[in-house]
């Protein structure tokens, strides 16, 4: 039965400015551009990726919306009646990649911070120093001291491992096979010039990749790809991931098809076999069995290196990451719902988990209350898009955010959502070879450290016209946030103030 | 009395301490502060002396402020039921008494009353019952009280609650608010003043300067801008923020560092202001151990924002700012007298002829301190 979904998108050719270089046709991966006597594109094979927009000497091509191939209808969107007719041909359970792309509110968009004027001057970043630095680790509450035989005053307490981030951004955890190599080696290089952390996600870490070990953070996940004694020693951290925000409760597959040569040496299955990661760790049905964990890891790494534990964020998140902090993890990554993904569920992307903004706020507020805040640090993940979210995000009680997406656009993503395809054109979601060649990653790293640059000139503007110079003393100051369009209860959760109140 | 606003600071601060411990009456500090009469607007004055009450050295000295009789009777029905009270009176005033100084007759011109409106001032000379600490120590049950009465008792407030010290300060001018409290009859080897510029809301007379707990004293010129941190690194270790001004902060971190985490008055000083990583990275080993794990440990606590700051305790008196000095303090030595203020003119003033004068570096500590075997 052929299909009889119409097209998504029209892809247009302005023929008189067209010289039929066929850059188009090399450059589409998803083989909607044909040449015959004069380029044809079949619409229904567009994905929007602007891929051939972009690399057409005479911008002759532009794409638009297929705008009536439904008829307009509020209730019954486009987009519900085209995956009903996809579930009906297929009985299919509906795939799709990055994250959740729904109209839910953005709360960082209903925040705003503070500024100094008169009393308290705010500080030009240009000419006083405005420190970024940042430790992740699990801190004492207290520190002791001893006086020496010497006079002098020592330092009694020994400190449980810390990592030193220069800008309080991490990348996010992508694993080498939903991403290409070409990827893992454009973060490696940009974390370490940028003096801060790549994580491997689940698929392990590629053998070249190892001198990076200082900026990396290695993933061990459910179905513990690529896990072994010295991956666990080529680390800055180790994280035990639980959950991502953009399918919480739910495992992996990484097609057999993408399982090449070298991701097959690095993930250590045979090539060609399909990579599923179960939902649920199979040794992980408890509270004391996920500590049993972090201990094996501890024990692995000669407690050198901090552990974290990365969850989505669903509802009952607070008590969760209390737990995991109890359990002896030293950082807790709380990936919000609007995380990106390879490939996930549509219903679990967009249905499932809850705004990364209330859960954050509610994970500090928690720990804090317990006092055991400054036990871990708290990583904020999924849907940081530029500067002024995360310092909001640093506001409510982050030590640092991730960014995952943000990256790849960077790359050159143009979140088409294609990624489960295997076809991305811009090299970053695929292991086509001639794909994967599309990123060189000198630019790719050159493009992350502009980008982890630029933010970290942003904040620094922000901490200065908040008159503090340090990031010390933007973490957790919720006094600098106030709400707007806001209702009471979500302000109350926020622990802000609505915009309009002073001190 | 107490409003729900949040009052920064302009201000002027100063302080003298005798390091051999001789005490001194209020008249000089008095002189030091009224110079700087412009630096406040008459929403606030106060004033930290220690060695005041030497007959009864061993009882904390509670002074309170009631909004009314119904508080007092309140409050004191609070006191009876957890302390021993040893004795109890008014606090001495000279109300309707203006200062004879520089200052005097300017009332007129600006249309500003000197102190008028004070709430009931009372002060406690008061025991720690042997029964209420069997499982807190006897410093720890005091700040617990002084936390409950100033949240939950409506109406009165504690201005101080050390040994052998006290707090006294109001709603006026700060040459004023020393004349009303008689400072010309009390001695003390230290000697902290404020005159209080809030920049918004009237100011109130819990809200001057000094704040106290035990015998911690802070006055401060200048706003935290940490402060929304600052509390919330406070709150689980049991402190309530609730007077609304950023100044309560730095007296419960210092009372947090150095009573209760005992760290020295110098290292508690660099978590407060700390120095920054490009000097801390220039550092020799071990110094640039302690100063790092400092920095990652108490990060909560960093004060940021501009300040200058008189620390006042029973064994000294700390003055510092904050890590780029964005507010004046210079201080000076004369024999055993060590003088710290806004300005040093408001040193002159009490003391023409100086060993030694400077203003500290952005974020260094000035330490007084009393001679072993003093006091």
């Amino acid at each position: 039965m052929t299909s009889e979904l119409p097209p998504e998108f029209i892809v247009k050719i302005d023929y008189n400015m067209c010289r039929q270089c066929k850059r188009c046709v090399m450059n589409c991966s998803f083989g909607c551009m044909h040449f015959t006597d004069r380029v044809v594109p079949e619409h229904k094979l567009c994905v929007a990726c602007q891929r051939c927009v972009t690399f057409c000497p005479e911008h002759a091509i532009t794409i638009t919306k297929n705008e009536l191939a439904y008829k307009e209808n509020t209730n019954w969107s486009p987009e519900t009646r085209q995956n009903i007719l996809k579930q009906a041909e297929t009985g299919g359970i509906l795939l799709t990649g990055m994250g959740n792309p729904r109209d839910y509110p953005i709360l960082w968009d209903h925040l705003l911070v503070d500024a100094c004027q008169v009393t308290n001057p705010s500080i030009d970043p240009l000419r006083e120093p405005m420190e970024l630095r940042t430790f992740l680790g699990r801190k004492p509450d207290r520190l002791e001291f001893v006086e020496s035989e010497d006079g002098e005053i020592d330092l009694a307490t020994e400190l449980e491992p810390q990592v030193r981030l220069d800008v309080p951004i991490v990348f996010g955890a992508m694993s080498y096979g939903a991403v290409s190599l070409s990827v893992h080696r454009s973060l490696a290089m940009a974390a370490a010039r940028s003096g801060t952390l790549m994580n491997t996600g689940e698929g392990g870490l590629h053998r070249e990749l190892y001198p990076y070990s200082g900026n990396i953070i290695v993933q061990v996940a459910s179905g513990r790809f690529g896990v072994h004694s010295e991956y666990l020693n080529t680390s800055a951290m180790v994280e035990i991931k639980i959950g991502q925000g953009a399918k919480p409760g739910i495992g992996g597959h990484l097609p057999g098809e993408k399982v090449d040569e070298d991701i097959s040496k690095t993930r250590m299955i045979p090539v060609g076999s399909d990579a599923i990661s179960p939902a649920p760790h199979h040794d992980i049905y408890s509270i004391e069995d996920l500590s049993q964990l972090i201990y094996a890891i501890k024990e692995a790494t000669d407690y050198e290196k901090p552990v974290s534990v990365k969850i989505s964020a669903v509802h009952n998140v607070a008590a969760i990451a209390s737990g995991i902090v109890r359990a002896g993890a030293d950082v807790v990554t709380i990936d919000g719902f609007r995380g990106g993904t390879g490939a996930a569920p549509m219903v679990i992307r967009d249905n499932v988990g809850i705004p990364i903004e209330l859960a954050l706020a509610a994970v500090d507020e928690r720990l804090r209350n317990e006092g055991i805040r400054n036990n871990a640090s708290i990583i904020c993940a999924g849907g940081i898009r530029n500067s002024g979210d995360m310092a909001k995000a640093i506001a409510l009680g982050a030590d640092a955010v991730v960014i995952g997406t943000a990256a790849l656009v960077a790359l050159g993503c143009r979140i088409c959502q294609k990624c489960y395809t295997g076809n991305c054109a811009w090299g970053i979601a695929t292991q086509r070879p001639e794909l994967v060649r599309r990123l060189d990653p000198q630019v790719g790293a050159e493009r992350l450290t502009n980008l982890l640059t630029a933010w970290s000139l942003e904040l620094k503007e922000i901490l200065g016209s908040l008159g503090v110079n340090s990031i010390e003393s933007l973490r957790g100051s919720r006094e600098r946030l106030r709400g707007i369009g806001l209702d009471p209860r979500t302000l109350e959760l926020l622990g802000v103030k609505p915009a309009g109140v002073g001190q | 009395m107490r409003c729900n606003c949040y009052i920064p600071s302009g201000c002027s601060v100063s302080g003298i301490m005798s390091e051999s411990g001789r005490r001194q009456d209020g008249n000089a500090i008095i002189k030091s502060i009224a110079l700087m009469h412009d630096r406040s607007n008459g929403l606030g004055g106060g004033f930290a002396a220690y060695g005041i009450y030497p007959r009864y050295s061993d009882l904390y000295a509670f002074h309170l402020m009631f909004d009314n009789i119904a508080a007092k009777e309140r409050c004191e029905e609070y006191l009876k039921d957890m302390f021993d009270i040893v004795r109890d009176e008014e606090m001495p005033t000279r109300p309707g008494g203006v200062y004879e100084g520089v200052t005097a007759g300017r009332y007129e011109e600006e249309g500003v009353q000197p102190i008028t409106d004070p709430p009931i001032l009372w002060r406690y000379f008061m025991d720690v019952p042997e029964a209420k600490t069997r499982f807190v120590s006897d410093r720890e049950y005091v700040v617990g009280q002084v936390m409950e009465i100033n949240s939950e008792v409506e109406g009165a407030f504690v201005a101080s609650s050390g040994k052998n010290m006290g707090a006294f300060k109001g709603v006026g001018y700060p040459e004023d608010i020393g004349v009303f409290y008689k400072l010309d009859e009390y001695k003390a080897y230290i000697w902290t003043a404020h005159g209080r510029f809030p920049t918004n809301t009237p100011g109130w007379w819990g809200g001057a300067h000094p704040f106290c707990l035990l015998d911690w004293s802070i006055v401060h010129n200048g706003e935290i801008s940490s402060y929304g941190i600052n509390k919330r690194y406070l709150e689980p270790f049991g402190y309530r923020l609730e007077l609304r001004t950023d100044t309560e902060v730095v007296a419960y971190l210092f009372d947090l560092l150095v009573r209760r985490h005992k760290l020295p008055i110098e290292l508690a000083a660099k978590v407060l202001a700390s120095p920054f990583w490009e000097d801390i990275d220039r550092m020799p080993d071990r110094e640039r151990g302690i100063t790092t794990a400092l920095r990652q440990v108490y990060g909560g606590a960093l004060l940021n924002g501009p300040f200058s700051i008189i620390l006042g305790h029973s064994r000294g008196m700390v003055g510092f700012n904050d890590r780029i000095k964005l507010r004046p303090m210079t201080c000076a030595r004369k024999d055993d007298m060590l003088y710290m203020s806004s300005e040093e003119s408001a040193i002159r003033e009490i003391a023409p002829d100086l060993d030694e004068v400077w203003s500290p570096r952005a974020g260094t500590p000035v330490i007084g301190e009393l001679d072993e075997g003093v006091a």
